[in-house]
């Protein structure tokens, strides 16, 4: 076997012969970088552009902060820039503000951090952690990018046509969106897209977590961060389906005059709707919360391997409870299925059937206490390195435990009574989402961009995102639970303003608002540290962090362009073999050889 | 299956007609039974369990699934449990409401 | 590099990538068609009344259909099982005919529809003919999607029986797959729409 730390100069000659024969077809600029097959150039792709994407998402905040923070005031810089239809005199007008609400939770829930945290970290991450060559199906995954590109563009595009946007909510609840403007049909259509992207994806992922595993390399020595994609992998897989039926049939009832989700004896604006009725509109709402639930943890569960991953290695031990991590996920996963209906305790359910969600809603707290308690309990006694990576994987900690506690008033049906639609709701699930999901997403970038680029981001730039942001952050959703509990409505587009029990709270908007600007501010010196670190960054060795997984320990910074790995590595040992009694160097990669052989 | 050699695959060939010949009989019955116009409930059992004999007749034998690995009847497991999941979606909106 | 198991099989989970592949593909669309069938017990369980099927819809002809559907899976399976005997010509005259019986499914979905227009019995008429089309409209598009991948292995993509004829049988037993599940939601269509 040869050496685990093969230095760049006898990995080159190594890799020429080893993907020699594979270069006999010229491959062009653009089956290189557009329509690339490489898993690495796939997942790169869809890093930028959900980048680009969250940014764009936040922006739409950003301007939704001033309406709120000043009520009827024109917009500065921008105002008359948005046109006549939205902001007339610069003020932003109440469509309009429901349309940057609609596209702000649509573009950063399926546009931006899905596609970062499995298109982009899964795609590039996974096939080299379990030492595969590539995904099992390069064409297929390079479909998926380009299905959600497409997607993308058609959302955005919402924006100009006649109508604007879509307006009803990322939820689209009927018979609000059947009614919609024009947006509302293209975003139906950017979803059919999209959720077709991420089905071609998460059967690429599950294909290829099975079949393309390196020898010795089994299920229980998996990197906790592939257990994650895989379990996330078939949540989309089997979660998304009834969300696509569900968009065909209010297609169908804004383009055919079907009455699927249009209740009879429907009235708007004085007239009857001139509809066959007899549909429910709490159709959608089922159909739409069975994905949506499984949905949120798409969006947890891969920020959770990533934050596994960054600490094993920043605290130089093994994961404390990795056993029960992965059952935890997997029980996660499955419970995931059959809590959805509690988004819907307000909609006139009777007392069984809440007490059934409300039940399986507080079992399904318990898997994801297990696995935060297990990454905490990974940190004692650990020798803890504070690296930029580290600080945005530590903080996740208690960020996602604020998240999940504010979840349990929402999940118990008599809490949620108060709390339902109310900024406590805004508050709960950005707190698992922004400063726990983006963190960890942000802890990934820092940690992979090593071996993406075989250069580091700066760390004194990191360190300064990282300490803004925190207590930015902090100050945009934390006043949103004192919001909620005085009982101010989420998508108000004034803020509450013209509510009684709104006063005693209004001033929190402000507040709220200055830190999300403060926010927007704390991200520059990241954009600048990312895109200068790719050309300027310091070089470094192949493995820099010294971690034991197989993207580190058996393959250069970058990998091979063809094939990932000069010799297909071979594992005989766990995924986190750090600090091992009387072992000098601190660390053995998986696919070092065992003693003796 | 994948290096079956030809008189293996005859023997399929053979299971193949067999199971046609069923499924054109079980079309007969369904059609036939359905004339009879049975009362609501009784007639949605019986033509879902001779659609279901139906559809097993393909699964098992014109998709393999009768010799097929334990992974793929894994995944389909989990699938059939997700689809119960699904049909108790209406009656989780029935039960209970009171409307 | 190669990708490994595109034609032969893993040995621990026994089957090659492809395999794996379709029917995890399968398994979601279980979850879409299962979908819309979950969403026809929720209208129909609260609709003050729901016609029955042969009211409608014209039994004889989707019996027709069912027996062309059923025989089209029939003939699938020989395309490929004509292929594990290696002989390429009986293939194509199998595959030609699942083509073949596919396409007349499509021609008598068309009577049927046209059948409907003429009488003014549209999707947004009723809640039942809502579901009936979005129903069997969706799985007429799946027929579409099966015909299209059946005629590129027919005929462009049957040229890799040359050079590769292992991996070519196991793209004919993949397309059989989805073509057999394609048949199969047929065979619960039919008789929740046409005879309950």
């Amino acid at each position: 076997m040869s050496a685990v730390h093969s230095t760049p100069a006898s990995a080159a000659p190594h890799a020429h012969a080893a993907s020699g024969h594979a270069d006999h077809h010229a491959s062009g600029f653009w089956s290189t970088y557009v329509f690339s097959q490489d898993h690495k150039t796939i997942g790169i792709q869809y890093t930028i552009t959900s980048l680009l994407f969250l940014l764009f998402g936040f922006a739409l905040m950003i301007v939704m902060r001033w309406q709120l923070a000043y009520p009827g005031q024109p917009i500065p810089f921008i105002g008359t820039l948005l046109g006549e239809a939205n902001a007339p005199e610069g003020i932003m007008l109440p469509e309009f503000y429901n349309q940057l609400g609609a596209m702000h939770g649509t573009i950063m829930v399926f546009l931006g951090v899905v596609p970062l945290a499995v298109g982009g970290f899964g795609n590039y991450v996974m096939p080299l952690q379990i030492g595969a060559p590539d995904m099992a199906f390069p064409k297929l995954n390079m479909m998926s990018y380009w299905v959600y590109f497409l997607g993308g563009v058609a959302m955005l595009a919402s924006f100009f046509i006649p109508g604007g946007a879509a307006s009803s909510g990322w939820t689209s609840y009927a018979p609000l969106s059947v009614i919609a403007t024009a947006g509302q049909t293209v975003w139906l259509t950017g979803m059919v897209f999209l959720i077709t992207s991420s089905l071609l994806g998460s059967v690429n992922f599950i294909t290829t977590i099975f079949q393309l595993r390196a020898k010795g390399l089994s299920f229980m020595r998996l990197p906790f961060f592939v257990w994650a994609q895989l379990v996330t992998s078939f949540l989309l897989l089997l979660a998304f389906p009834p969300l696509e039926a569900a968009g065909v049939l209010q297609l169908m009832d804004r383009l055919a005059g079907t009455s699927f989700f249009m209740p009879s004896g429907l009235v708007v604006s004085g007239q009857p709707l001139a509809v066959s009725g007899g549909g429910s509109p709490l159709l959608w709402q089922h159909l739409f919360w069975f994905l949506a639930h499984p949905e949120v943890y798409v969006l947890i569960l891969p920020a959770m391997g990533i934050v596994a991953e960054v600490i094993a290695n920043n605290t130089r031990r093994p994961l404390w409870g990795y056993k029960s991590m992965v059952y935890a996920t997997i029980f996660l996963g499955f419970m995931s299925f059959v809590v959805w209906a509690h988004h819907m305790f307000l909609t006139g359910m009777g007392t069984a059937i809440s007490t059934f969600f409300q039940t399986t809603t507080m079992i399904i707290s318990i898997p994801s206490v297990v696995i935060l308690t297990a990454l905490f309990l990974s940190l004692w006694g650990g020798s803890i390195r504070f690296t930029t990576p580290m600080l945005f994987a530590l903080a996740f900690l208690p960020m996602f435990g604020i998240g999940g506690l504010t979840g349990l008033p929402l999940g118990l049906a008599p809490a949620d009574i108060h709390l339902h639609d109310t900024y406590y709701v805004i508050g709960h699930f950005h707190y698992v989402v922004a400063p726990g999901t983006l963190f960890a997403l942000f802890a990934g970038v820092y940690y992979w961009f090593p071996k993406v680029t075989g250069r580091k981001m700066n760390d004194a730039l990191g360190k300064i995102h990282f300490w803004s942001s925190f207590v930015f952050i902090n100050g945009v959703f934390m006043p949103m639970f004192i919001q909620g509990l005085a009982g101010v409505s989420r998508r108000l587009y004034d803020g509450g303003q013209s509510y009684a029990h709104a006063q005693g709270v209004l001033h929190l908007n402000e507040f709220m608002s200055i830190s999300a600007w403060c926010l927007a501010i704390a991200q520059i010196p990241f954009i600048v540290n990312f895109f200068w670190s790719i050309w300027k960054g310091r070089k470094v060795e192949h493995n820099h962090w010294d971690a034991t997984t197989l993207e580190w320990a058996a393959t250069t910074s970058p990998p091979l362009a063809h094939g990932n790995f000069a010799v297909v590595p071979e594992v005989h040992r766990g995924p986190y073999e750090y600090s091992p009694p009387g072992n000098g160097r601190g660390y053995i990669p998986q696919n070092e050889p065992a003693e003796g052989r | 299956m994948e290096h079956a050699g030809t008189e293996e695959v005859k023997k399929h060939v053979r299971v193949y007609v067999t199971v046609f010949v069923a499924l054109m009989a079980l079309t007969v019955v369904t059609v036939a039974i359905s004339t009879l116009h049975l009362e609501v409930h009784t007639a949605i059992i019986v033509a879902l369990v001779i659609a279901s004999v139906k559809a097993s007749l393909v699964a098992a034998y014109f998709m393999h699934l009768i010799s097929e690995k334990k992974l793929i009847y894994a995944a389909l497991t989990l699938t059939v449990v997700l689809f119960i999941a699904l049909m108790a979606l209406p009656v989780s909106h029935y039960v209970d409401r009171g409307l | 590099m190669e990708i490994p198991y595109t034609a032969t099989v893993r040995p621990d989970t026994g089957v090659y990538n492809a395999k794996l592949g379709i029917w995890l593909f399968l398994a979601s669309e279980v979850m879409l068609f299962g979908a819309l069938f979950s969403s026809y017990v929720l209208l129909r369980v609260g609709a003050p009344s729901w016609p029955h099927g042969y009211e409608f819809l014209n039994i004889p002809l989707a019996t027709v259909n069912t027996v062309i559907l059923i025989s089209s899976s029939v003939t699938m399976v020989m395309a490929w099982a004509s292929l594990m005997m290696k002989n390429f010509t009986r293939f194509r005259v199998y595959l030609g005919l699942t083509i073949l019986l596919a396409l007349a499914f499509l021609v008598v979905k068309g009577f049927e529809y046209g059948a409907k227009f003429e009488h003014h019995l549209y999707p947004s008429e009723s809640t039942f003919l809502a579901i009936y089309f979005t129903l069997t409209g969706l799985h007429g598009l799946h027929v579409v999607g099966g015909i299209i991948v059946n005629l590129y292995l027919w005929g462009p993509g049957s040229v890799m029986w040359k050079r590769d004829p292992a991996r070519f049988t196991n793209r004919i037993e993949i397309a059989g797959l989805y073509w057999h599940f394609v048949d199969l939601v047929w065979i619960f269509l039919f008789p929740v729409l046409y005879l309950l």
